[in-house]
């Protein structure tokens, strides 16, 4: 690797050698500059890129590792399956379900809680911290707490408290709650609102503390109200960073697998794709269908990425007009 | 690990000045003034905050009672404390010991970290100080591989672990997580690597120092705060992924994840070594993210929001 001699200036600087020499040189500038991208880039395509193709390629043959001779070319076949068996079917329901309503409710509270905090007020660094700390603790952990530690329906604090206020008020049983039998999907998302609830606030609370604040000042001078500073002037500057939160939050929550595995194991019609795919190859050895319906999910997240990567990009741009 | 001072935003990034506020006594006193509005909207952030905190106070409080007063209702809030819990889960009386699987995915998370940053710095300076044509081309590659369900690729990554004999192995793991958390880490690292000012580089080469001095001199106190928070957003994402490595690894490579999910056996009461299980194993994360609560924001949207 020849160490880069380090030119900022622009190729084409070097003064024009009408001659092979000039161009080759030329050449191996080029080839310096990119051969510091080049070990991630070939890894990145080596690990991710490769085995979707081979994905792509098992989605078109019937192969269910249980009877490895029969092994065939099946065309279409699977993804008729997919769209057609009335579990995967649910499946690809559950998973926009899910998708949508958590995203949705845990923008419009993280919007909210970032609005209080975006104010100043004692503790204010403390008060954002607590609220971080959903965020941070690790997945599968926080959907055994929800679990066994809240929704359990016998000891769990949810009804727990229940039974406390109930108590204050009289002798009168209180009611209790089973979530995880009554509403098994309701409690998959109060855990994942729970969880992406911060990640929102945090997103949006950059957003507000980068808008301008001199025609905040100016509106205010003139009389308008909160509302109206907030309807004309705080959510068109935070349009963006609602887009991209939605958008980042939708392609992690779309694949979710940790919530659905640990607090339902899929029953009750709380399975997403993620986990239906794990059981149709884990468990039910049939490879091809799961891979067609990898596909089948990767198809989506396009149709969702195509608006993300607008949104990250007119921030990008902002930030690369450097 | 030193904790993270939030590099100055340079160059155009939009400039928050505290604007010097005319006492206005008619309406609409600024945000900078404390008001009656501001002890409504503190009380209001702390009531929310608490309840979001709830159960993780909830989990910590648990973990430290015994399993009869973990499992009441009405819950017993002022039950003696114990460390029963934590000898149950640190296999005291079952002999199953956690720390093979919490080794696992220390080793899984810092080695792939420590892989991640050698490959996404130098292909951030390639994005950035010194780019490549169409680098912006690039840097959407990198993070179209991020919108990549897993589930569309696991199944061939189980078959060739399957068939080379990788199953089960540490070092594959390391290997996926790195691919995880790349496109992140070149994201993260490009916009700090960004905030390089060009004119201490162009300085600095008109002084006629070589490429070595300038990265250690010019470039290095830049991104060394950056370089900290990519590594710490890259090890939270590998400590707590599970689905990879509940199909990728078994007995010997298990991470804690993986422990977690095959401890619950359902038999009596556990309540309590659920959360102090719990509370073990998100406590590296806990103060990873609780260090770089600056620079989390940074990470999560990839480097686009500052």
């Amino acid at each position: 690797m020849t160490t880069a001699t380090a030119r900022i200036s622009r190729p084409g600087h070097t003064a024009a050698k009408p001659a092979r020499s000039a161009r080759s040189r030329e050449r191996a500038l080029a080839w310096a500059r990119r051969a510091p991208l080049l070990p991630a880039l070939v890894f990145l395509i080596v690990v991710t890129q490769l085995p979707f193709v081979v994905t792509l390629f098992i989605s078109f043959l019937s192969w269910n590792s249980l009877s490895p001779g029969k092994t065939a070319f099946a065309g279409l076949e699977n993804y008729v399956t997919v769209l057609t068996d009335p579990d995967l079917r649910q499946a690809i329901f559950t998973t926009i379900l899910l998708t949508v309503s958590v995203v949705l409710a845990s923008l419009l509270i993280g919007l909210g809680l970032a609005l209080l905090l975006d104010k100043k007020f004692i503790g204010r660094g403390l008060a954002r911290t607590l609220l971080i700390a959903p965020f941070l603790v690790v997945p599968v952990a926080a959907a055994l707490i929800w679990k066994h530690a809240l929704l359990n329906p016998a000891y769990g604090l949810v009804n727990g408290i229940l039974t406390w206020v109930w108590s204050l008020f009289g002798s009168s049983p209180a009611p209790q709650l089973d979530l995880l039998s009554q509403a098994p999907l309701a409690a998959v998302v109060v855990s994942l609102v729970w969880q992406w609830t911060p990640f929102m606030m945090l997103i949006l609370l950059a957003g507000l503390q980068s808008r301008p604040m001199d025609t905040v000042e100016a509106a205010q001078m003139d009389g308008a109200t909160p509302w109206a500073i907030f309807r004309h002037l705080t959510l068109p500057h935070l349009r963006q960073y609602l887009e991209l939160g939605g958008l980042l939050g939708a392609i992690y929550i779309v694949q979710n697998f940790d919530s659905v595995f640990t607090l339902t194991a899929g029953g009750l019609g709380t399975a997403n794709l993620p986990y239906a795919i794990y059981q149709t190859f884990y468990y039910a050895n049939e490879y091809g269908l799961a891979s067609a319906a990898g596909v089948v999910v990767v198809i989506g997240t396009i149709i969702v990425a195509t608006f993300a990567l607008r949104t990250v990009f007119s921030l990008f741009k902002k930030e690369a007009a450097r | 690990m030193s904790t993270l001072t939030p590099a100055a935003p340079r160059g155009n990034a939009t400039a928050t000045a505290v604007p010097a506020t005319a006492p206005n006594a008619r309406r609409g006193k600024s945000r900078m003034d404390p008001t009656r509005n501001n002890t409504a909207a503190g009380l209001a952030a702390w009531l929310l905050a608490l309840l979001f905190a709830s159960p993780v106070v909830w989990m910590i409080l648990t973990s430290f009672h015994s399993e009869t007063d973990a499992a009441t209702n009405p819950p017993s809030v002022a039950a003696n404390l114990t460390l029963d819990a934590y000898r149950e889960f640190f296999g005291e009386t079952s002999g199953v010991s956690p720390w093979p699987s919490l080794i696992n995915s220390a080793t899984a998370s810092i080695l792939s970290t420590a892989l991640v940053l050698v490959l996404a710095i130098p292909a951030a300076y390639a994005l950035s100080i010194r780019p490549v044509k169409k680098w912006t081309d690039v840097m959407f590659f990198f993070l179209s591989t991020k919108m990549m369900p897993v589930v569309a690729a696991i199944l061939p990554l189980y078959l060739f672990a399957r068939t080379v004999g990788a199953l089960d192995n540490i070092w594959f793991l390391i290997l996926m997580y790195t691919s995880m958390n790349l496109p992140i880490a070149v994201w993260m690292m490009r916009s700090f690597l960004a905030e390089v000012p060009e004119e201490m580089l162009e300085a600095a080469q008109i002084d006629g120092a070589n490429l070595l001095l300038i990265l250690r001199k010019v470039i290095a106190p830049v991104a060394m705060p950056g370089i900290a928070a990519t590594a710490l957003i890259c090890f939270i994402f590998s400590w707590n992924e599970l689905l990879l490595a509940r199909v990728l690894t078994g007995v010997v490579a298990g991470t804690a994840p993986v422990f977690l999910t095959g401890f619950v056996s359902g038999q009596g009461l556990f309540l309590a070594k659920v959360c102090a299980a719990a509370v073990v194993i998100s406590l590296p994360v806990l103060f990873a993210g609780f260090a770089a609560q600056d620079k989390l924001v940074q990470g999560l949207s990839l480097g686009a929001v500052k």
